[in-house]
């Protein structure tokens, strides 16, 4: 064989020992990667919690820890409630066409009992959790403020049933997690299998 | 085998030492390579002291963080104590962690200056791309490790700023949550995310800046320096020496120059670490004082003042769709837009000595816009008061967040106009060779 002639059999071989050299680097890769997701003790730790709302006055929120994440209980005023009505043309999905809530949560207030607001205090753009502003943070919030909730790191605005309002950097409504009455005032965070 | 080499001379008593190492080791040629008789152009000014000082902070960062790591303990439970058990209880270990938080800072303001010097002399042309674009890599890989290293302190910052960056993955069109719950390994920022940025803060990232800076200077010795008046020094040889006629041997000229530069440098470092280490809240976020609480957010928040130019920007873009996706979009292009500044610069010149008013005209706005989203960035959005007059198309009325936004089109128009621009920009004629 001269010089320049090519061994195709060669060649052939070696391709073929490339790409399985390469489909074992891909499989040796797996682990690795595989490593980097949540092990089964972080997955565990998800279970539902149980809150007791007696003691919960009006127009206060208490907050509790689900899954690692902040969940607010607000018992909202009366003025609270009819501050959400006043919202509707300011907020960018009044309607709740976007899924942020369990079915019996698709309501005008967004909750099971009209006055106890059930939301995952974590804000929809980046996952800071938003702060509580009643009305009378006004002068701070603006002139206009009817009272709801504001997220400290991009400036987004929810009013008191957590629907964001427009020109927020947040897309969609605070999530309301799914939770049920198990008495009179305990609140099962996490669970819902009676459909509430 | 190369021909037999010639024994070291000129090194007195270690004549014999040096030359039996370099028969087994290319001393001498890595010598004259890169300092001896590595030609630089002769008019290299202030702005040139930049490089070899990032060198030298990436150099003091490795050590200070060998040093931390020493008595830091990647644990949600003990990693905050741990900082302060630091900074209070171990000799010195509140020095070595100041150099290392203040290095961080000072690491962004000298590799801002060193690519704002490529900006102004065209550093970045042919044949300087690749140069340029290891360059872009290795402010993604400080970028990286800076965000990793925020993290560890734990402090109400570190974690909700934390938050924030992943969150900016899990924006991500169909796989986004997924990738979340991946970066951090748990569905909230926890233990595990603390454990693995720890992993990557202090081996992974450091050896990938360490081989991209290797291969940076390398590149760097291939091409030659570029200089002020970005005019080619191997363009003219003296053909006595074979040198060029415009440069000089790096070491001991610019050696010296650099080590001059150091001193300074450690001056500046030395004021800030000894009487302002937190810098009025700008290097160490008064907030990263309060341990983590995933409860509570932090009143304001905002990152560290070098990412905060990128985080106006992601504030300024409203979402669309339902989704933040094009905000975090908007922040990744601002970032990648840089790799494409060899080619979208299309002047005739390099420098901006010869370019004309457009240029210059377009390069201080696009500082200007700079400076000013980094300082939006740093304040909460309504730091500039609100509109008094209602209009449809205010979706907000928060003056600043209309400021970053009109920010944002100018640094974007800076890059994606540039073809056109510099290519109708009146420059003058660039000289044969160096002038001063």
């Amino acid at each position: 064989m001269s010089e320049n002639e090519l061994d195709k059999s060669k060649r052939g071989f070696l391709v073929a020992t490339s790409v399985m050299s390469g489909v074992a680097a891909a499989g040796a890769a797996t682990p690795f990667v595989a490593s980097m997701f949540p092990s089964e003790r972080a997955k565990a730790l998800g279970a539902p919690v149980e809150v007791d709302i007696g003691k919960l006055a009006p127009g206060e929120m208490m907050r509790v820890e689900w899954r690692g994440k902040p969940v607010w209980i607000v018992r909202r005023t009366k003025e609270m409630l009819e501050s959400i009505e006043k919202s509707d043309d300011k907020v960018t999905d009044p309607q709740l066409a976007v899924d942020q809530q369990p079915d019996y949560a698709k309501n005008e207030n967004r909750s099971i009992r009209p006055e106890v607001l059930v939301l995952e205090g974590v804000c929809t753009h980046l996952g800071c959790s938003p702060q509580f502003k009643p009305k009378d943070m006004s002068p701070e919030m603006g002139a206009d403020w009817v009272g709801g909730f504001y997220c400290p790191c991009h400036g987004s605005k929810f009013d008191f049933a957590g629907r964001v309002y427009k020109g927020a950097p947040a897309p969609t409504n605070l999530k309301v997690p799914p939770h049920m009455y198990v008495a009179d005032s305990t609140i099962v965070i996490g669970e819902d299998k009676k459909g509430a | 085998m190369a021909a037999p080499k010639q024994p070291v001379t000129g090194a007195g008593p270690f004549n014999g030492v040096l030359t039996w190492v370099d028969t087994r080791f290319p001393l001498i040629s890595l010598w004259k390579e890169h300092l001896a008789e590595y030609y630089a152009p002769k008019n290299f000014n202030f702005w040139y002291y930049f490089g070899s000082l990032a060198l030298f902070v990436l150099v003091i960062q490795i050590v200070t963080g060998i040093f931390l790591t020493m008595n830091y303990k990647p644990d949600a439970a003990q990693a905050f104590a741990s900082v302060e058990y630091i900074m209070r209880d171990v000799p010195g270990g509140w020095l070595i962690r100041y150099m290392h938080s203040t290095g961080a800072s000072m690491f962004f303001i000298v590799v801002y200056l060193h690519m704002f010097r490529a900006l102004m002399y065209g550093s970045y042309r042919k044949p300087r791309e690749l140069l340029w674009i290891i360059g872009v890599l290795i402010y993604l890989s400080m970028m990286a490790e800076a965000f990793f290293g925020y993290l560890l302190p734990w402090g109400q910052m570190s974690y909700w700023g934390a938050q924030v960056i992943v969150n900016l993955f899990s924006a991500v069109p169909f796989i986004g949550d997924d990738l979340g719950v991946w970066i951090r390994g748990d569905y909230v920022i926890s233990d595990a995310t603390l454990n693995r940025f720890f992993a990557l803060h202090v081996i992974a990232v450091p050896l990938a800046l360490l081989l991209l800076v290797a291969i940076h200077v390398m590149a760097l010795h291939e091409v030659g320096s570029s200089n002020p008046d970005g005019v080619e020094i191997k363009k003219r040889i003296d053909p006595a020496t074979g040198h060029p006629v415009d440069g000089i041997p790096f070491h001991p000229y610019y050696t010296v120059k650099d080590l001059f530069g150091v001193a300074v440098f450690l001056a500046v470092s030395c004021a800030i670490m000894f009487f302002a280490p937190a810098m009025g809240g700008y290097f160490l976020e008064y907030n990263n004082f309060i341990p983590a609480n995933p409860l509570q957010t932090p009143e304001h928040i905002a990152p560290v003042w070098y990412f905060t130019p990128y985080y106006s920007i992601l504030r300024a873009v409203p979402p669309m769709f339902n989704s933040q996706f094009p905000g975090v979009a908007a922040m990744g292009a601002a970032v990648i837009l840089l790799f494409f500044m060899p080619w979208l610069d299309r002047a005739p010149v390099k420098s901006i000595r010869y370019k004309g008013s457009v240029f210059k005209g377009w390069l201080a706005a696009f500082v200007v816009t700079f400076l000013i989203l980094g300082y939006l960035g740093t304040a909460p959005t309504t730091v500039w008061g609100q509109f008094g007059f209602d209009a449809f198309f205010l979706d907000t009325k928060d003056i600043a967040t209309w400021a970053a936004r009109v920010g944002t089109i100018v640094y974007f128009l800076f890059f994606l106009l540039m073809p056109w621009y510099s290519r109708r920009d009146k420059c003058k004629p660039e000289p044969e060779g160096i002038t001063h």
